[in-house]
């Protein structure tokens, strides 16, 4: 081995602390990106490869009830494949020896064999016999919630009449990843089934013979689905029909997109930091290396080596922490990716994995690493092959420093010497300390960003249970019912109050904008179910107005005193003028609000409800669940309790593990940036110390400097830390939302001290570890290096 | 009558420091004779190792000419004066400038890697008496020792021509003389040129050729008939 290559290697084992510190915050870098990416890719390719396997339709759309003619024309629509229609009726179930009100939604299953689109996965037992009144598949995870094997038996209060249903397998089906009950906000598998029930029996018990209230399409390849769902539209309009709609607007494939999404974001927002302080970290030790080289460099040229070979020589130490960095990014992310996936694919409830970490991401991962340690590096690289070999060999000019301004003032500060050194050390290399700021800067950002999470969360409950719906239970109803319905509900056992509420379907338009949501109307100054506004006061929409969501009227470019246009889906599908009179933060969902009268009188039609909120006495509430099990017309009860709970659960549970993963990475990057950067002040300044030692400084004294250095830069760090940390934590809330909920910027004092404290003990930490060099200096011997 | 080495004609070196002008060296002609032992005396900053400097290719001269045998390096390129030193030059430094992470025999081959005729690093290292401490690292050698890896550096490549700047500077008198005996070794079983810096007079009595420096000017030249072995030496 030549001995410069020789040279290399022990300079390298010689700074591996160093080495390694920087290698393990690129490591970071890859390691997420590679996470980000494999998981993105896995969870993508899972997704795809089922719905292509199980033939998930592309279009979706209900209708009151079409005739079964219709599908002949259904399926000549240009760039239709395949057409499936069903039926789809909502069911209040009597589970054994279940207290709680359990809601499904039965499917008709296609009575000469399996569906063809959507195709359920057996995952025990069998399909029920087509003739069969009584047999039927369950989802998987609903029977795993309740305990059913095939064989087992419930009772389901189908269209009015009470039916004892026998299950004869579990499926898993590509249509209900995320399955979400009527009027829910989060799964929930023990209190919501999905029954697929042969054809023949689900058309006799909901009045649907010879025609069908659920439609499927599979477009071909290069087909347009707008112009699909167009066709679709005008086809069931005169059927009441509910507005078709895509993948996009799927309530189980938009979840599990938007969760896709999130890992995207994650795998593009922080790796660049990571890349960005190892590039600074990389320019600091490699500056040093070669200011302490200097003379080595000169008699390496003065023998006659290159100034190239002298730069590659330099360029492979950037390139080793780069490999090293790279090794153990690549060997934790391919470990973490994989793990994490397989979480996912059992969180997301997918069949199967397809895992496979495509060669390009490493690459890519890599090669990013290996650009920005060089870049890192390069400066110093170039100052070496400057260096004029005579020059090189003499021992380096003292640094120059100049009097100004600042330096009047620390005298007149009375400033100490030690305080004068360390403020003259800042300024003297301003963009090294400026860097250094940010490095740590970006340590603090790193625990604030995903800290407003915790917080976002319980604005989002506060504002969603607290404030809006203050209401204990939903009644869900099988379809609109006069206002009398609410009379009924409050004689209800354990009910004290009940509010009706109506929600209709509809599309907003405002020029080529539309979006599709609901509309809830409801009385004014409901106290159950209220509307608050951005003052926190309840607000009412007048007659002829509408109050909408913020996002929903960015969405439709709308502000208050626009119009909008709103057609009402499944009925006469009329359009209606509609003003914009109030705009609203709502964290779920995309809201639109109109007083219930006078929704019902632009329909023409008496007031009714779809929904009743109910405020309960918690002491009768087994009574209320099992009144509910016989009372037809009703599809859906929702607790909010439950609700609450289930979405503080799953959130807070991702959250956990998101805050500690990033509380690590500020650590590691705080070691990194003071660790090295006090070992550069303690090599530059050793005899500087020394001398002072000799003079008669104690070691507190001395220690004070290197100390005090960097603390200081660490403190000036911390406010930029928290408006970069906010930043971030905006760029993440608006990533992370999406049309399901809105998450919102919350940023506690609290946020903001943890994260200084974290990265002011851990600066502080590693700066003590240099000391220890410091305290064990020999004072003779370093006086008598030669710099 | 030998072979001119080196010649220079009205070589001047100014630093510019500031607003003040430093004439390190003020037009000196020299001329260096193949196989020549030349020792360079004068007081610091008299010029000496600036002329060295730019003798050895690790420097241009300000203004003035300068010839290795029939080539010119006054506005030689950079490239070119790696390949001259490369090829040509031996040096020896005050303080050595070992590489510390570099044990003897490979501080040695870091020179014998990249000539194109260098002698094995052993041989090298045997020449100076150290060819029972070739595998250990500069911290665990005296400083004469290390001068001497630094010599054995310096002839691995059997340069045509080996320059020393102070090689005793940094060494007791002991030490010194044992530097000096191989570096007489060399130059009388090589025929290297060899140029030595010293402010120390006793020194140049081993000389074939004195070259006194003042104030960036040759102020004398003296040729000694006999010279003194370096044991003969003291100081």
């Amino acid at each position: 081995m030549p001995a410069l290559d020789r040279k290399f290697l022990r300079d390298f084992i010689h700074l591996w602390k160093q080495a390694l510190a920087i290698a393990l915050v690129l490591a970071c870098g890859v390691a997420i990106l590679l996470t980000g990416m494999g998981m993105y890719k896995a969870l993508s390719d899972t997704r795809s490869t089922y719905y292509e396997r199980n033939r998930f339709a592309d279009v979706f759309s209900a209708v009151r009830r079409a005739p079964d003619r219709l599908i002949a024309e259904l399926a000549a629509i240009e760039g239709v494949w395949a057409v499936e229609t069903r039926t789809v009726g909502e069911t209040v179930l009597d589970l054994p020896g279940v207290a709680v009100s359990v809601t499904g939604r039965i499917l008709s299953l296609p009575s000469d064999g399996p569906p063809l689109l959507n195709v359920p996965i057996l995952k025990s037992g069998r399909y029920p016999d087509p003739e069969s009144t009584s047999e039927v598949l369950v989802n998987a995870n609903f029977a795993i919630a309740n305990g059913f094997r095939p064989g087992d038996s419930f009772y389901a209060n189908l269209n009015g009449q009470k039916r004892e249903l026998t299950i004869t397998g579990t499926v898993q089906s590509p249509e209900f990843i995320y399955t979400i009950g009527p009027g829910a906000i989060m799964p929930n598998n023990a209190t919501f089934g999905i029954i697929w029930m042969p054809e023949r029996a689900v058309d006799a018990a909901f009045d649907m013979a010879g025609a069908f209230n659920d439609v499927t399409l599979q477009v071909t390849a290069g087909a347009q689905t707008a112009n699909v769902i167009d066709a679709v539209d005008r086809l069931l309009d005169p059927y009441g029909g509910l507005g078709a709609y895509g993948r996009a607007l799927h309530p189980s494939d938009g979840f599990i997109d938007a969760e896709i999404n999130q890992l995207r974001i994650m795998a593009s927002i922080l790796p660049p930091i990571f890349f960005g302080i190892s590039a600074f970290l990389v320019s600091m030790v490699m500056g040093r290396i070669i200011a302490l080289q200097r003379s080595q460099i000169g008699l390496l040229k003065a023998v006659g080596y290159s100034n190239l070979e002298i730069c590659l020589h330099y360029l492979m130490l950037a390139a080793m922490i780069a490999v090293l960095g790279v090794a153990i990014g690549w060997l934790v992310g391919s470990w973490l990716a994989r793990e994490l996936a397989l979480e996912y694919a059992l969180y997301f409830d997918f069949p199967f994995l397809i895992f496979t970490m495509s060669p390009w991401v490493y690459a890519a991962s890599g090669l990013a690493a290996l650009v920005t340690t060089s870049l890192g590096a390069t400066q110093a690289v170039i100052k070496s092959a400057r260096l004029a070999p005579a020059i090189a060999m003499q021992p380096p000019a003292p640094a120059q420093f100049k009097r100004s301004v600042i330096d009047r003032a620390m005298v007149a500060m009375r400033l100490s010497q030690p305080t004068i050194m360390i403020l003259r050390s800042l300024l003297r290399w301003p963009v090294r300390s400026a860097l250094t700021i940010l490095g740590l800067a970006l340590a603090v950002s790193t625990v604030v960003a995903p800290s407003f999470f915790n917080d976002a969360l319980d604005k989002i409950v506060d504002s969603a249970f607290y404030d809006t719906n203050r209401q204990d239970a939903m009644l869900v109803l099988s379809h609109d019912m006069p206002l009398g319905v609410v009379d009924t509900a409050a004689d209800l056992p354990a009910v004290l109050q009940a509010e009706g509420q109506q929600f209709h379907s509809v599309i907003l338009r405002n020029g080529f904008h539309e979006k599709r949501t609901m509309i809830e109307a409801r009385q004014p100054d409901t106290d159950l179910s209220r509307v608050i506004g951005m003052d926190g006061q309840q607000i009412n929409a007048p007659p002829g107005g509408v109050v909408l969501s913020r996002r929903l009227a960015a969405d439709l470019h709308v502000g208050v005193g626009d119009s909008v246009t709103a057609k009402f889906l499944g009925g006469r599908q009329e359009s209606h003028e509609l003003r914009v009179t109030g705009i609203i933060e709502q964290y779920f969902g995309l809201g639109a609000f109109m007083d219930l009268d006078d929704v019902n009188v632009l329909l023409r039609q008496s007031t009714r409800v779809s929904v009743v909120n109910v405020s309960l006495d918690d002491s009768q509430v087994p009574q209320m669940h099992a009144a509910l099990k016989d009372i037809p017309n009703l599809v859906g009860v929702v607790m909010m309790t439950d609700s609450r709970r289930s979405f503080s659960e799953t959130i807070e549970q991702t959250i956990g593990l998101m805050n500690t993963v990033y509380l690590v990475i500020a650590l590691l990057i705080t070691i990194g940036v003071t660790y090295n950067g006090a070992r550069i002040l303690l090599s530059e300044r050793a005899r500087e110390l020394a001398s002072l030692r000799i003079l008669g400084f104690t070691r507190a004294e001395v220690s004070y400097i290197l100390i005090g250095e960097t603390m200081l830069l660490a403190l000036l760090a911390q406010p930029l830390g928290w408006l970069i940390g906010a930043q971030i934590a905006t760029a993440m809330a608006t990533g992370f939302s999406s049309d399901l909920y809105n998450m919102p910027v919350v940023l506690r004092p609290a946020i903001f001290a943890k994260a200084s404290l974290v990265v002011l003990l851990a600066s502080f930490g590693s700066v003590m570890l240099v000391r220890r060099r410091l305290d064990r200096q020999d004072l003779v011997s370093v006086m008598k290096v030669r710099e | 009558m030998p072979e001119t080495v080196f010649r220079t004609e009205g070589v001047t070196k100014v630093y510019q420091t500031g607003v003040v002008k430093v004439f390190a060296l003020d037009g000196v002609d020299l001329e260096l004779f193949a196989g020549e032992l030349t020792v360079l005396l004068g007081p610091s900053g008299s010029g000496k190792s600036t002329l060295l400097n730019i003798l050895g290719g690790l420097d241009h001269a300000t203004e003035g000419r300068v010839w290795f045998r029939d080539t010119e390096l006054t506005h030689m390129s950079d490239r070119g004066l790696t390949q001259y030193r490369r090829d040509h030059v031996g040096f020896v430094f005050q303080f050595y400038n070992l590489v510390p992470s570099l044990t003897a025999r490979e501080n040695v081959q870091l020179v014998t890697d990249v000539s194109p005729d260098p002698m094995p690093a052993e041989q090298a290292l045997s020449l100076v008496g150290l060819g029972e401490r070739m595998d250990h690292f500069p911290s665990e050698m005296s400083g004469g020792e290390q001068q001497r890896v630094a010599i054995a550096r310096a002839i691995a490549k059997r340069p045509e021509i080996l320059l020393c700047d102070e090689p005793t500077g940094a060494l007791d008198s002991t030490t010194g003389v044992q530097v000096l005996e191989v570096l007489k070794d060399i130059n009388e079983r090589f025929g290297t040129t060899t140029v030595i810096i010293t402010h120390n007079a006793d020194i140049q009595r081993m000389a074939h050729r004195v070259i006194q420096f003042q104030d960036g000017k040759i102020s004398d030249v003296k040729i000694n008939e006999t010279q003194l072995a370096p044991s003969e030496i003291v100081w």
